[in-house]
């Protein structure tokens, strides 16, 4: 679905991302981890067209995405989510989910002045995707509220919500469990898995282990901008390298 | 329910369109003086701009401080062409909306590549470019001594747009126009696409939502507005100088945005008039009047940073909200102790469209 050729950004004279390559399959779940400051949210921002690679290749289902603009790419079909949560917090739940929906429609300026039946139709379109996808993270209930008035964890499932209504096949999740407490993101795991059940390739950056461990079908590990391990979730919690980017080089530590 | 939301529930409807529209039209018969007649079209006429304004920072969220610039270049073509080069009013009048609308198109390409504070910083070096032309470029604009003796709107022999009261209605009429537009466009996909860039550039263009093309098109729409509005203006005071481009006249209008409510349909109305009527009920103070004025806006900027639409809607919409709760809890408590039915939810439509 998604293969990465010797990905590399350099901001100056650092390397963000460094000599990266991976393929993520299919309905899986694929997870990238590594310390802070590894070069996670950079690889994540390459895929989805926010930033250019310095060099390297990016092939999504086998067409060369490499330095597209993010609005293509996500009309091609990857969806993403970020680290902050942003939404119209003035505006009802379901009113923000509404613009999901908004790049698989064509309506335009001149649309807009005749109210067009195009537009109509295409605003129905987009309601009732808002709508279906507020019923799969489970939200229904509060579709009607103002956005400012609900918890951390009802935004991150909205969050994931807008990023559904774009009809993605490739979700890229960033820190989809950040802030929230260890109850609500077994809840979003669940919910994760659901995605993926639903033919949605899933990729995410997670920190927290446990949920990475019991969810990931495949693991990417990054520290200083380069790969230092892939593998089921079991290679990589063996794996020497692993455990010294995480605990330091320290032979007790590490022991 | 009780008489609060019954009156909240009414400023919503269509009639409160219709009462609205008929004060506006009954407006000149209950007006003690000519004067005041002539302030208030003046204000239909900044409340047109100040719409325009709406659409590029309220909606979209790019603060254009050349936007009075651009009132000016409306105000400028027409004086131009009808004075200088006698085009009829009605034809320099579109000519004014295209100018605004293509200079526009030529400044949002390259100033809407910069982003925030820097767009905002660029936008106000625009527009004190464009004074600076108008007060120089002597030959085109008649330099520091401004355009007289230009025309009013042609009434082609039905009405005399020079009194005061036609004018009030056409201003009235151009003003509704411009609302009505508002009012489609921040209600439809093209709206709510803007609102999403307002939000954030990035998670508008992880929706697919092509920026630049949005932000040129919202600044564009937002020129129009202000030269269509420079344009009326040029034709009802019938005299300009350089001082229409200058910057105060834009943090006039960001002023009235704030106080009515940025990013709401009404607000831009409500502000302009709310501060126009202000201003001319504080005339006696002469400039001390700013010793009133300034500690209001603060307390409005502090107390309620939505303005007075925006926070009515905030109001208005957790009421909502709050309702429908209720509803769902009663109606789940009812048919638990009636049935074992699953309870039926209300769909009530919690949509703003004031």
């Amino acid at each position: 679905m998604l293969k990465i050729h010797n990905l590399t950004k350099r901001f100056g004279g650092l390397a963000a991302v460094n000599n990266v390559s991976i393929e993520f399959e299919a309905n899986k779940i694929n997870a990238i981890i590594g310390p802070n400051g590894a070069g996670k949210s950079t690889f994540f921002n390459l895929v989805a067209g926010a930033m250019a690679p310095t060099e390297g290749r990016i092939e999504y289902q086998g067409m060369d995405i490499t330095g597209m603009a993010c609005d293509r790419i996500a009309r091609l079909g990857i969806a993403r989510t970020f680290q902050t949560t942003m939404l119209f917090d003035q505006s009802t739940v379901l009113d923000n989910l509404i613009v999901g929906h908004r790049l698989r429609t064509q309506s335009r300026l001149w649309d807009v002045i005749i109210n067009s039946k195009r537009l109509r139709d295409e605003e129905k379109k987009c309601r009732a995707r808002a709508q279906e996808v507020l019923d799969f993270v489970g939200l229904s209930h509060i579709g009607h509220r103002i956005t400012a008035d609900i918890s951390q964890e009802e935004k991150k499932r909205v969050a994931f919500a807008l990023a559904l209504a774009t009809d993605p096949e490739l979700v890229l999740l960033d820190e989809p469990a950040g802030g929230i407490n260890p109850e609500e993101t077994e809840n979003l795991a669940a919910l994760i898995r659901k995605m993926v059940d639903h033919g949605v390739t899933v990729c995410l950056i997670e920190h927290k282990m446990d949920m990475i461990m019991s969810l990931a079908d495949k693991i990417m590990v990054i520290d200083h901008g380069e790969k230092i391990a892939e593998g089921t979730p079991d290679e990589v919690k063996n794996n020497p390298l692993v455990i010294e980017a995480y605990l330091g080089s320290d032979e007790d530590a590490a022991a | 329910m009780n008489a609060l939301t019954k009156i909240s529930n009414f400023l919503m409807t269509p009639a409160m369109k219709m009462v609205m529209i008929v004060a506006a039209l009954l407006f000149p018969f209950v007006a003690s003086n000519e004067y005041q007649i002539y302030v208030m079209a003046l204000a239909f006429v900044w409340a047109i701009a100040v719409y325009g304004m709406n659409i590029i920072t309220g909606l979209c969220g790019q603060l254009n401080l050349a936007h009075g610039g651009f009132f000016a270049i409306g105000a400028y073509t027409l004086a131009i062409l009808t004075v200088d080069h006698g085009w009829a009013f009605w034809p320099a009048f579109i000519a004014a909306g295209a100018v605004g609308a293509l200079l526009g198109f030529l400044v949002g390409v390259i100033s809407l590549r910069l982003k925030e504070h820097y767009f905002a910083i660029f936008t106000l070096c625009v527009g004190f470019i464009i004074y600076l032309l108008l007060d120089k470029w002597e030959e085109l604009t008649h330099g520091a001594l401004g355009i007289i003796n230009i025309p009013a709107p042609s009434g082609f022999g039905l009405v005399d747009f020079t009194e005061t009261t036609p004018f009030y209605y056409l201003a009235l009429a151009f003003m509704v126009l411009s609302i009505w537009l508002a009012s489609r466009i921040a209600h439809s996909l093209l709206g709510r696409t803007f609102l999403a860039i307002r939000i954030s550039d990035d998670l508008a263009a992880s929706l697919g939502i092509n920026l630049m093309r949005n932000k040129v098109l919202a600044f564009v729409l937002s020129t129009t507005y202000a030269s269509v509005a420079g344009a009326l203006y040029a034709g009802m005071v019938r005299f300009i100088g350089p001082a229409e481009a200058e910057v105060t006249h834009t943090f006039d209008m960001i002023t009235y945005l704030l106080v009515g409510g940025i990013g709401t349909l009404m607000g831009p109305l409500l502000g302009t008039l709310a501060i126009t009527w202000l201003t001319q009920s504080l005339q006696f103070l002469e400039e001390y009047r700013m010793i009133v004025f300034g500690p209001m806006l603060v307390v409005l900027v502090i107390f309620f940073p939505k303005g007075v639409v925006g926070s009515f809607l905030a109001w208005r919409g957790r009421r909502l909200a709050a309702a429908h709760d209720a509803n769902t809890a009663k109606q789940a408590a009812v048919s638990k102790t009636s049935t074992d039915k699953t309870p039926a939810t209300s769909t009530q439509e919690a949509g703003n469209h004031a």
